[in-house]
């Protein structure tokens, strides 16, 4: 039975703008099992990626947080530098939209490999050096040896996301944060890279965070999906529940709102009006409100709470639900 | 050529985009022929690289070819020069895919959709003001409240609304579409297409739909046009296109859409390898270096875009259907 690996408990990050403070991230409870893959899904600005740096302790240095994130049973706010630096890499890994983000332009792809390999492992060059070869070939480089010798920018972008996510995967992470890991990509390479990090996920049992705009990505390839929006956390079930019944407003309007493939063309469609609210102005409601169909009294008054739905793993924030009584989606 | 019309606005024909980068020759467009019917929606689709957005600057002549013509309403473009084809852009718009770059950060609202009407050489301020006040309202702009201001204080979406505006200005014909909604989040998106569809029907436009998204692709084209490495694979009816794509490629397209529902598990992808380099495109057919179905024929002889289904072409030498 797997146990907790991570649970980031009341997060609230704030960065100071010349327009006050921005609060990117409000009140956010997480947990993620071992082994269990987590999709975080929302728009720009929603605070999915400064999340992701709160759990990885790499957020602005100007930024504030609070809260605990626990991991592997310690709290990742209380450590030092040092042995965050050890930790990162080591046991929590991440991968970012843009590749050059974590690699180096000016190293070889050898040299990051063994490099990452040899700080956290106990391992001599030569081994160190099979350990490259083999984890590129695991992440579908072809000629592996070869690419050893070569730099970032004699790769196209699909070849330097695997790059990427060889060095995450070098020293078997327990937790791999995958932060729009294919948004950068074509289509015919993003559905390989996906491919990718669920064969490897399930290989190595590690537990991996998928963060996305898309909710075509976290549909076939997470366990369980959190749905933000303005900072918060408004959604939150096991993958197929929140597909086959969406509760909050704003995850319904999200789904509706893509382009079906089976709809004929020019189908208007379901669009949702006006935009997020400004992070450094807060409302007192729901900060979906002012966008929100099903809004009424106190959605514009009163904060709601991520709270149970009638099943204890669909934890919803929305005083006024969507009705469960219809057989799911329309 | 692809579809038996007589009177199609944008004629393309066989068109050549070649660039030159550190002496060699990248291959950008090679050869392709097009046309795209009054009031119709072409969308065009293809990967990074693929040569759409080299194939629609080359329409607008932003990008001269090397050779093939363009014709818009029977005028060749390719051979007009300075006025002649300053008065026939009026007739021609493009909308770009990053709205913020491609607004003016120093200039306000109102004079930079006002400023398609200056060079047109529309003299009376009260005239410009009063277009650009229409267009503004049109795109869901307060034009009273947007007008004074400038770029920075605007969302994606709404500096969006700014550039087909300024695009619309000039009451055009024909406007291509350069990835107008790819860098926009998916609430804000939905509006930007549903602003281009109205837009379309209110001001009877022509569009050429460039994106990478198929299903975009298909919320709004009448016929899709798919490219790959700087030719056309395939050309259809939108419905039917998705429905029986005749070109693996188009086919691999399709498959590789991630569909949110869960119940409809990915299959695992056919490793099918990245794009090769346009410096140095396969012989034959291009796509034959990622095909499942590609043999000798496919590497010696280049497959022509031919009919197969009404109204769908396709060039590939073992088509799906």
């Amino acid at each position: 039975m797997s146990g907790v690996l991570l649970s980031v408990e009341d997060a609230l990050v704030e960065l100071p703008t010349p327009r006050g403070n921005l609060r990117a991230v409000d009140h956010v409870d997480l947990t993620v099992d071992a082994g269990r893959t987590l999709g975080i899904v929302g728009e720009s600005g929603c605070g999915k990626t400064m999340l992701s740096r709160a759990i990885l302790q790499l957020l602005p240095k100007k930024a504030r947080l609070s809260g605990r994130v626990m991991f592997d049973g310690q709290d990742l706010t209380r450590l030092s530098p040092e042995k965050l630096r050890k930790l990162r890499g080591r046991s929590l890994a991440v991968v970012f939209q843009d590749p050059m983000t974590s690699l180096n332009p000016v190293l070889t792809i050898g040299t990051q490999l063994i490099e990452t390999i040899q700080e956290h492992l106990a391992l001599d060059l030569a081994e160190a050096r099979k350990r490259s070869v083999e984890l590129l070939a695991a992440v579908g480089i072809p000629a592996p040896e070869q690419r050893l010798a070569q730099y970032p920018h004699q790769l196209s972008g699909g070849m330097r996301q695997r790059v990427a996510i060889a060095v995450a995967l070098s020293c078997e992470p327990k937790l791999l944060i995958a932060d729009e890991p294919t948004t950068a990509l074509d289509v015919t390479i993003q559905a390989q890279i996906l491919d990718l990090l669920a064969r490897e996920q399930r290989r190595r049992h590690m537990a991996m965070i998928i963060i996305t705009h898309d909710l075509g990505v976290v549909a076939g390839r997470t366990d369980e999906v959190a749905v933000m929006y303005a900072g918060r956390v408004v959604e939150r079930a096991p993958t197929p529940a929140l597909f086959k019944q969406m509760r909050m407003p704003y995850t319904e309007a999200l789904l509706a709102a893509l382009p079906k493939l089976d709809a004929a063309p020019h189908t208007p469609l379901p669009a949702i009006s006006g935009r997020p609210p400004d992070p450094t102005r807060p409302l007192k409601g729901c900060s979906f409100a002012p966008r929100c169909r099903y809004a009424a009294g106190r959605c514009n008054t009163d904060k709601p709470v991520l709270s149970r739905a009638e099943t204890a793993e669909h934890l919803y924030a929305c005083f006024h639900p969507i009705e469960t009584t219809a057989s799911g989606r329309a | 050529m692809l579809l038996p019309s007589p009177d199609p606005l944008l004629k393309v024909d066989n068109l050549v985009v070649e660039y030159s980068v550190g002496g060699k020759t990248v291959h950008a467009v090679s050869g392709v022929s097009l046309e795209v019917e009054r009031g119709e929606t072409l969308g065009l689709v293809g990967e990074s690289g693929c040569g759409k957005s080299t194939l629609g600057r080359a329409v607008l002549q932003l990008r001269r070819a090397e050779s093939g013509k363009v014709l818009f309403d029977g005028h060749d473009l390719t051979a007009m020069q300075g006025e002649a084809l300053r008065r026939m852009r009026q007739r021609v718009q493009l909308i770009f895919q990053d709205p913020i770059a491609s607004l003016n950060p120093r200039r306000r609202i109102g004079d930079i959709v006002a400023e398609p009407l200056v060079i047109a050489g529309v003299k009376d301020p009260a005239e410009r003001r009063q277009r650009v006040h229409d267009v503004l309202s049109a795109v869901g702009l307060d034009p009273t409240l947007v007008a004074g201001r400038l770029p920075h204080e605007f969302s994606g979406g709404q500096c969006q609304r700014v550039c087909i505006a300024r695009a619309l200005v000039l009451n055009p014909e024909f406007v291509v579409c350069d990835e107008p909604v790819s860098a926009l989040d998916v609430s804000i998106r939905a509006q930007i297409l549903n602003l281009l569809e109205e837009m379309k029907t209110r001001y009877g436009l022509t569009l050429l739909f460039i994106a990478h998204d198929l299903a975009v692709v298909k919320a709004v084209s009448d016929r899709v046009a798919v490219m790959y490495l700087g030719r056309l694979c395939e050309v259809g009816p939108s419905e039917q296109l998705f429905a029986r794509p005749a070109h693996p490629y188009t086919a691999l397209l399709i498959e590789a859409i991630p569909v949110p529902d869960p119940d409809m598990k990915p299959t695992e992808s056919v490793p099918t390898g990245e794009p090769p380099s346009p410096i140095a495109p396969p012989s034959g057919c291009r796509f034959r270096t990622r095909c499942p179905r590609a043999d000798t024929r496919c590497a010696s002889e280049v497959p022509e875009l031919h009919p197969l289904a009404p109204g769908q072409l396709v060039a590939c030498h073992h088509p799906l259907i």
